[in-house]
């Protein structure tokens, strides 16, 4: 007998594995082009906007833009002292530039951001400007403010040389690059990032933890009723789901505040005076208690379907063989529960740490979170970058979590449903 | 020793689920130590329902439940000692074939070594030795099955309960674990109460049988007399096959009685039936009506031959006799019975203390 198998034909002569693969190619391709539209809409719409929040992030080249003589003349300076006469030359020309061209005014938010007090100086400049004459144009402009002769001022400006940047990333953790170029904290009365983050993990955990000790009850509850109590309970359980965000939160802040439902409820029943009725909302506690509430839901359905998978026999079979009904449930009851408790923690916890509406409505000062910092450099500072590197923070922060989860627990054992 | 021959004491028990319907009526029912007692009845008859009031997941209505002469309506499951084989397995789906089988003894706080004895020794029982590392769902269903009766037997239980064990293997594999229980049973001598639904499970397996019909108990007995004397209508036609007469008891005498049909009349061992204007039902076991039997016999009549439908070992033949289009007659297949053709006409007899007038449906 041969060694070699015998190739197989088709009728028509072709060896059946080239015949087969030709098959099977058809079938990838059009395999393929079903789930081309939904790989086109994810790359639209998720993959391309993080990359632009990336490069945004460390995008440095409007300042490099608005001030290419500058910084070509600042090449040759070592930084100590006072720049010689060329730099202050070229950044006169540059900044001339940009006052005729109408979009100084850029130029001196970028550098506010850089050191505080650009913006009062630039625009003194661009006042007396008109009348500089041709030549030592380094006294003429430390004649307009004594700032100009401070060496701190050019060397921020110098800093804002290269076409990237990780300042904002630095800025986000309450560190910046001082002008030695070491890397050094901010006074601690300007550190309120390091707080928010904190805060942030801090709630999100909270909450976590909150809607577990919850949601565990009514999942088991829902998922060993009779089907016509457990499907009303798991109506009351969505009936929140359907519900606006928004009209939830609201609802919120009726009731916890301090002319409130349940303040009213506190002070009748004589838990505390009509003179200290506490304060429940625009403030930590409000946070907690509305974002438990809107985040339960997340939790309990994930416990719902893998608890609805565990047969009650096995209860029973621990009993049966001996253990206390604790013990029947912490032997076997709970070890299968934990595909359900890893998703729903998992999901809330990722869904609490990046959450945005409630906070800001009833979170006050003390239950804000860093996704309102980030809104609030979207829409008021118009810091664009600096709201990308924290959000890329927050992504980059989930990811881990993911990462410590699958290590821990194994994402295999996910059960979402 | 002599053994309690009341080991296990249903003592009139009734039990209801919603307080309108009870689904157990005034069970009494003895079971004594080492015995193999099956409870065997259509679904919904109650008997397991009466397993889980033994086992502790239902507490009867009345009456009470007494495990070696102590009442235990109010201990709890897990201080019953008794040993349990669900339906579907209910292994441990988490835990090792070892941790399984340890579960027991380590809420029991046996120490390591005895456990590794014990769980060694359950397992070589049901010859699934090597296996302690497996996980449940790596093993086959008569694997699984086996895992579970060695673990309900690990911690040595008086009283093992197996609620339709092994409905869910297929036939032929079904039938070996019959044997395997039964042979547990009888090298260790536990006492096992044991439900199905399945009569052939129930004959092979125990030494008494139960059958339950509408929450009682309709007849204990050991397995032959349960087939071979049944003592009302719904045993006769629960177990095995059966044939049927409906009629009136034409007159009573000598232990025996005369029952009028609609066609003709036949003579009938009276169970049932106290006096002449009775309405009955008369059961006779396909085998037992002979064709031209050799010796006399006191029911003698004429069949046609309606349908034939061999069997291998057996050929079944349905007759009309006296009106009954139904009569099955279970014929072996030898030389003898070579005139076993559709529409010829044949010769039955059977005695009478075989036709057993029974209460009429």
């Amino acid at each position: 007998m041969s060694s070699e198998t015998k190739q197989i034909l088709t009728t028509d002569g072709i060896p059946l594995e080239v015949s087969l693969k030709k098959a099977e190619k058809k079938n990838k391709i059009k395999a393929f082009l079903l789930v081309a539209p939904l790989l086109l809409f994810l790359i639209i719409t998720y993959i391309f906007p993080i990359g632009e929040m990336l490069f945004r992030s460390v995008d440095d080249r409007m300042v490099t833009n608005m001030l290419p003589k500058t910084f070509k003349a600042m090449e040759k300076w070592d930084g100590k002292e006072l720049p010689p006469e060329e730099v202050f030359e070229a950044f006169y020309l540059d900044y001339k530039f940009l006052v005729e061209k109408k979009t100084f005014g850029k130029l001196a938010t970028q550098l506010n951001y850089e050191k505080n007090g650009f913006k009062s100086i630039l625009k003194k400049l661009q006042r007396k400007m008109k009348k500089f004459e041709q030549g030592n144009y380094k006294e003429q402009i430390m004649n307009v403010h004594k700032r100009w002769a401070n060496v701190e001022y050019w060397r921020a400006i110098k800093r804002r040389a290269p076409d990237i940047t990780y300042s904002k990333y630095l800025k986000a953790m309450d560190m910046y690059e001082n002008e030695d170029g070491k890397i050094s904290q901010v006074s601690e009365d300007r550190r309120v990032h390091r707080i928010l983050w904190l805060r942030t993990l801090e709630i999100a955990f909270f909450v976590t933890i909150l809607c577990f000790l919850m949601a565990y009850p009514i999942a088991h509850l829902l998922a060993t009723l009779p089907m016509k109590y457990s499907n009303l309970l798991m109506i009351c359980v969505l009936l929140p789901f359907w519900t606006s965000l928004l009209v939830r939160t609201a609802s919120w802040m009726i009731l916890l505040q301090q002319q409130g439902i349940v303040n009213d409820f506190f002070v009748w029943i004589g838990l505390v005076g009509e003179e200290n009725r506490p304060e429940m909302m625009y403030n930590k506690t409000g946070t907690y208690v509305a974002m438990t509430q809107i985040l339960l839901p997340f939790m309990v359905l994930p416990l719902y379907s893998v608890m609805k998978t565990i047969s009650p026999s096995l209860m029973r079979a621990g009993k049966s063989l001996g253990g206390t009904p604790f013990v029947a449930f912490w032997k076997v009851y709970f070890p299968l529960t934990i595909p359900g408790i890893g998703a729903g923690c998992l999901l809330v916890f990722i869904l609490a740490i990046g959450y945005y509406i409630t906070p800001a409505l009833v979170g006050g000062a003390s239950g804000t979170l860093i996704s309102n910092q980030i809104a609030f450099h979207m829409k008021s500072t118009l810091d664009w970058s600096f709201a990308s590197a924290m959000g890329l923070m927050l992504l980059t922060g989930v990811l881990v979590i993911y990462w410590i989860y699958n290590k821990l627990v194994g994402v295999d054992n996910i059960k979402l449903g | 020793m002599s053994k309690n021959s009341e080991f296990v004491k249903f003592d009139k028990v009734d039990k209801s689920y919603d307080g309108k319907v009870l689904v157990v009526k005034d069970l009494n029912l003895d079971i004594s130590e080492g015995e193999f007692i099956t409870m065997l009845g259509p679904s919904g008859s109650g008997k397991t329902t009466c397993l889980m009031m033994l086992a502790g997941f239902e507490t009867p209505t009345n009456g009470e439940i007494y495990l070696d002469s102590n009442p235990i309506s109010n201990i709890p499951p897990h201080k019953r000692g008794i040993g349990m084989v669900f339906q579907n397995y209910a292994l441990f789906p988490h835990m090792t074939v070892y941790e399984n089988l340890a579960f027991p003894l380590k809420v029991r706080k046996v120490s390591k070594d005895e456990i590794d004895k014990k769980v060694d020794k359950a397992l070589s029982m049901v010859s699934l030795t090597g296996f302690e590392n497996r996980m449940p769902g790596q093993l086959s269903g008569g694997q699984q099955q086996r895992v579970a009766v060695a673990r309900a037997l690990v911690f040595d239980p008086a009283v093992v309960l197996m609620d339709e064990p092994l409905g869910a293997l297929d036939k032929n594999l079904r039938e070996s674990m019959q044997y395997e229980i039964k042979h547990i049973h009888e090298s260790i001598g536990v006492t096992v109460v044991y439900v199905t639904h399945d009569q052939g499970e129930a004959l092979t397996m125990s030494n008494r049988i139960a059958v339950f019909n509408d929450g009682k108990v309709q007849q204990l007995s050991s397995p032959d007399k349960l087939y071979e004397e049944p003592v009302n209508s719904f045993v006769a036609e629960f177990i095995g096959e059966n044939n049927t007469f409906q009629g009136e008891v034409s007159d009573i005498s000598n232990g025996k009685c005369k029952v009028k049909l609609k066609e003709g009349e036949i003579v009938a061992n009276p169970i049932n039936v106290k006096s002449k204007g009775d309405k009955t039902t008369v059961s006779i076991r396909p085998e037992r009506a002979l064709i031209n039997p050799s010796q006399k016999m006191d029911n003698n009549y004429k069949g046609k031959i309606e349908e034939v439908i061999y069997h291998g070992d057996h050929t079944r033949v349905r007759l009309n006799v006296l009106g009954n289009s139904d009569f099955i007659l279970k014929v072996p297949n030898s030389s003898q019975n070579i005139d076993i053709k559709l529409g010829n006409t044949i010769n039955i007899s059977w005695n009478s203390t075989d036709a057993r007038a029974l209460d009429p449906k």
